[in-house]
């Protein structure tokens, strides 16, 4: 019954959405003020529709209803609870529900939150998400429906992926679609701009928050996703450029683009095609991510094996919205009205050359992702594009943008002095001189790659921390008036430089985990050691284990630096009694920022076991990088401009924090 | 400077960052990507010693053999032709005789494979595509032995 519930809900949203997306918009072009009222209350309907839908299929995960086709394919009955939720998203029906909640909740918040909008803008951008989510219920009622019933209804279930079976299920796919489906109310945004014909700062200032919420989760949802491949996959490595990472890569690099952009707007009316461009092609590349992962054109570690009549589908609803979205962009950019003037050399000038450089970057990594489709579809020869492509010409990309982030909070805008900003930046790059020396004479002559890479690194880190310094005049007067200065600056301006920080501590953890990883490969007995750096492992035994649904082996290493006890290790080989699968669960120890990483092959019948022993320098800082990266982004987040409720006239000259 | 004189500016700035993206691509193309081979094609056409290959294949049964410190030795199959070959390190789970397998590498000298990346599969039930397609063509398609499309993979 409650299951039946659940999908009469996931209809009567799907009328809802049709309401929302034609009566509001039908109110718009008239200039009726009660049928555009109507899209606040259709969206939260939809998004309480939707939320009962989907509890009703956490519901049949949780008291493990076999017979629910769904259920029965995903789960079994003595996995533990938390599994079982995470379950419902860990397949192609669950997760595609959750895709479609996220989104109508996100069009939810935007009709609680945006009392201060123009009621117009406001039916028209939750006539757009209506659009999207019509689309998209259409698309799970059709063609992945997750309330099948199956009679009779088996007594077991077939059980999840035990690789599926894991924290990072419960945490990374909710994280990663609020990122990803986030993108839509820019997106919407900007449609509803291009109908409207209309744009100024203030629909710079209502879109930047959305955009800045769902950047973070998207940051933090590919994060996790890279730390959990990291220790689930057992190969040590945390980025393969699978094109289903790339598929959640592309999309954040023009977030960051548009973050960037979006100030410019706001600031001065800047840039204002190209930021609609950016909202655009944002959520375009989120679209292709789910067509990408879900329609089975790829083989990867992520590809849901779906039947073709679902690709085809997600890629009319693809065509539907990017095609539509890129003519009305066509037909109505021309109309909006030029911004302001500025030189090369400003602050406008730098935020162009980031997104100049992100969305190069991001275009090369959409042609190393898609290359390999159209040359087997065109010629049926089949490549590979793998890391070597990616750091040919990703890298190269970043290179002069990393060293330019350091720069443009120094400018001012519309004209900046290049010479006073590199004076500011003179200890920065003292910082990065230094540790190429200290580099240098510590350990010989190592890479110059490497060099330059932790140079780089520190160069960014320094640089961020040069800005506020110069901002607070620290040093320049008393240690109090200082504080006073910096309590009084901009929450934005603190994020720009925890964000900036951020990228140069990930900039160091990837240099340092690339130039100083070390791994060996051995075969050991009990009793046996292998020495990996100044780390010796000692191999104690064989532990048993067992949990829910596996049983399997543990085996215990103990960790000596200098004689003494460090840490104790326990990788593990498990098999799953359903289905019939062994997986390998690696162990990993840290210290400081590094990490020890041991992953297991076959245990041999006499107990000599095949053991892969890594040292990963700095490792841990790609991820804490990513965290920090996400603390400014909220720290911009809480600033006080975002929040105020009337936005400012825009021909006001805009205050500028003092210099 | 003028607005024309700026707005030049902007666009030679975005023409410099295109055309060297372009330029990037184009050589990483030529030069940072992977072909996909069969045994067969292997034997017929040996790549060069230098050119990485991703080869794909079957487990040929009763094949692996393995040594010292990780060392495994294996013979990738389509049936039609049998490839050696020779990887360093920690087979996946699924790595077994008589599955799919795709390892990438080069071949040395002697026809050997010296692979550095070995791939099996992600569930039981799954076979790689690009293994699929090179099982097809050399005719040894049969899908009756459990390695047809997957009713679930993996989504991390």
């Amino acid at each position: 019954m409650i299951v039946e519930i659940g999908h009469y809900a996931l209809v009567l949203a799907l009328v809802l959405a049709l309401a929302g997306g034609t009566l509001p918009f039908w109110g718009a072009l008239r200039g009726d003020n009660r049928l555009m009222a109507v899209a606040s209350t259709t969206s939260v309907a939809q998004f309480l529709f939707v939320a009962v839908s989907f509890a009703a299929l956490t519901y049949a995960y949780v008291v493990s209803d076999f017979s629910v086709q769904n259920v029965v394919e995903n789960s079994h009955s003595l996995k533990p609870l938390l599994y079982k939720i995470s379950g419902v998203w860990g397949n192609h029906e669950g997760s595609m529900l959750l895709w479609v909640l996220i989104l109508v909740l996100f069009g939810a918040l935007v009709a609680v939150f945006s009392e201060n909008l123009p009621l117009k803008l406001k039916a028209l951008v939750l006539a757009v998400q209506s659009w999207i989510s019509a689309a998209f219920l259409f698309f799970i009622l059709i063609a992945s429906n997750p309330f099948l019933r199956l009679d009779p209804a088996p007594l077991q279930g077939h059980d999840l992926n035990p690789l599926l079976q894991d924290v990072g299920l419960a945490i990374h796919p909710p994280l990663l679609y609020l990122g990803y489906v986030g993108c839509s109310i820019s997106f919407a945004f900007a449609i509803a701009a291009l109908i409207d014909g209309r744009i100024d700062a203030a629909w710079a200032r209502w879109v930047r928050p959305w955009t800045l919420t769902a950047w973070c989760f998207l940051t933090l949802g590919i994060a996790m996703g890279s730390y959990w491949a990291y220790y689930e996959l057992g190969w040590g490595g945390w980025w393969f450029w699978d094109p289903v990472e790339n598929a959640s890569f592309m999309p954040w690099l023009a977030a960051t683009a548009l973050l960037h952009s979006a100030i410019v707007m706001e600031k001065r009316e800047a840039l204002k095609i190209w930021t609609i461009l950016l909202a655009i092609l944002t959520f375009s590349l989120s679209l292709l991510g789910t067509f990408l992962v879900r329609s089975g054109v790829l083989t990867s570690v992520h590809a849901f094996a779906t039947d073709p009549t679902r690709g085809i589908f997600i890629l009319c609803i693809l065509c539907v919205f990017i095609g539509g979205a890129f003519s009305l962009f066509a037909a109505r950019a021309g109309q909006l009205s030029q911004g302001g003037l500025f030189a090369p050399i400003s602050r406008e000038g730098a935020l162009v050359l980031n997104n100049l450089l992100l969305t190069a970057a991001c275009a090369t990594v959409l042609v190393g992702t898609l290359y390999p489709l159209a040359l087997e579809a065109l010629t049926g020869e089949k490549i590979s594009v793998g890391a070597p492509f990616f750091d040919m010409t990703f890298g190269p990309m970043m290179v002069p943008l990393l060293i330019a982030v350091p720069f443009g909070p120094l400018l001012a805008w519309k004209r900046g002095d290049i010479v006073a900003a590199g004076q500011r930046l003179l200890f920065a790059f003292g910082a990065a001189m230094a540790v190429v020396i200290l580099g240098l004479a510590l350990m010989g002559t190592p890479s110059a790659l490497a060099l330059f890479g932790v140079a780089l690194a520190v160069w960014l880190m320094v640089g961020a921390l040069s800005e506020i310094a110069f901002r607070i005049k620290l040093g320049r007067v008393s240690p109090a008036e200082s504080w006073r200065r910096g309590a009084g600056l901009p929450r934005s301006a603190w994020g720009t430089m925890v964000a900036h920080f951020g990228v140069g501590v990930t900039v160091l953890g990837i240099v340092g985990s690339t130039a100083w990883n070390s791994e060996t490969i051995v075969t050991l007995k009990p009793g046996e050691a292998v020495t990996i750096g100044s780390r010796t492992l000692t191999m104690d035994g064989f532990v048993p284990i067992s949990g829910g649904t596996y049983t399997g082996t543990g085996v215990r290493f103990t960790v000596r630096q200098g004689g003494n006890v460090v840490a104790t290790m326990e990788p593990e080989k498990r098999l799953y009694t359903v289905p019939n699968t062994p997986t390998t669960e690696a162990a990993i120890n840290t210290f400081g920022f590094s990490q020890l990483y041991v992953s297991l092959g076959d245990i041999s019948a006499d107990g000599s076991t095949v053991v892969r022993v890594y040292w990963k320098t700095l490792i841990a800082l790609i991820w804490l990088g990513a965290l920090v990266m996400t603390a400014g982004g909220m720290l911009s987040l809480s600033d006080r401009r975002l929040r105020v409720g009337a936005p400012k006239p825009a021909r006001r000259p805009v205050a500028v924090p003092a210099e | 400077m003028t607005r024309k004189q700026r707005r030049l500016t902007l666009i030679s700035l975005a023409g410099v960052v295109l055309a060297s993206a372009v330029g990037l691509v184009l050589f990483a193309l030529s030069d940072g990507i992977t072909f996909f081979t069969s045994p067969s094609d292997v034997l017929a056409k040996p790549p060069s010693v230098d050119q990485r290959v991703r080869l794909g294949g079957l487990v040929e049964r009763g094949s692996i053999v393995k040594e010292a410190d990780g060392v495994v030795r294996f013979a990738v199959t389509d049936g039609k032709a049998t490839v050696p070959a020779r990887y360093v390190g920690i087979l996946p789970d699924l790595f077994r005789e008589g599955q799919g397998v795709v390892a990438e590498g080069k071949v040395d000298g002697s026809g050997l494979f010296v692979a550095d990346t070995v791939l099996a599969k992600h569930d039981e039930t799954y076979m790689p595509k690009e293994v699929v397609d090179a099982l097809k063509k050399s005719g040894e398609w049969r899908p009756e032995d459990g390695d047809g499309p997957a009713p679930q993979t993996v989504q991390r």
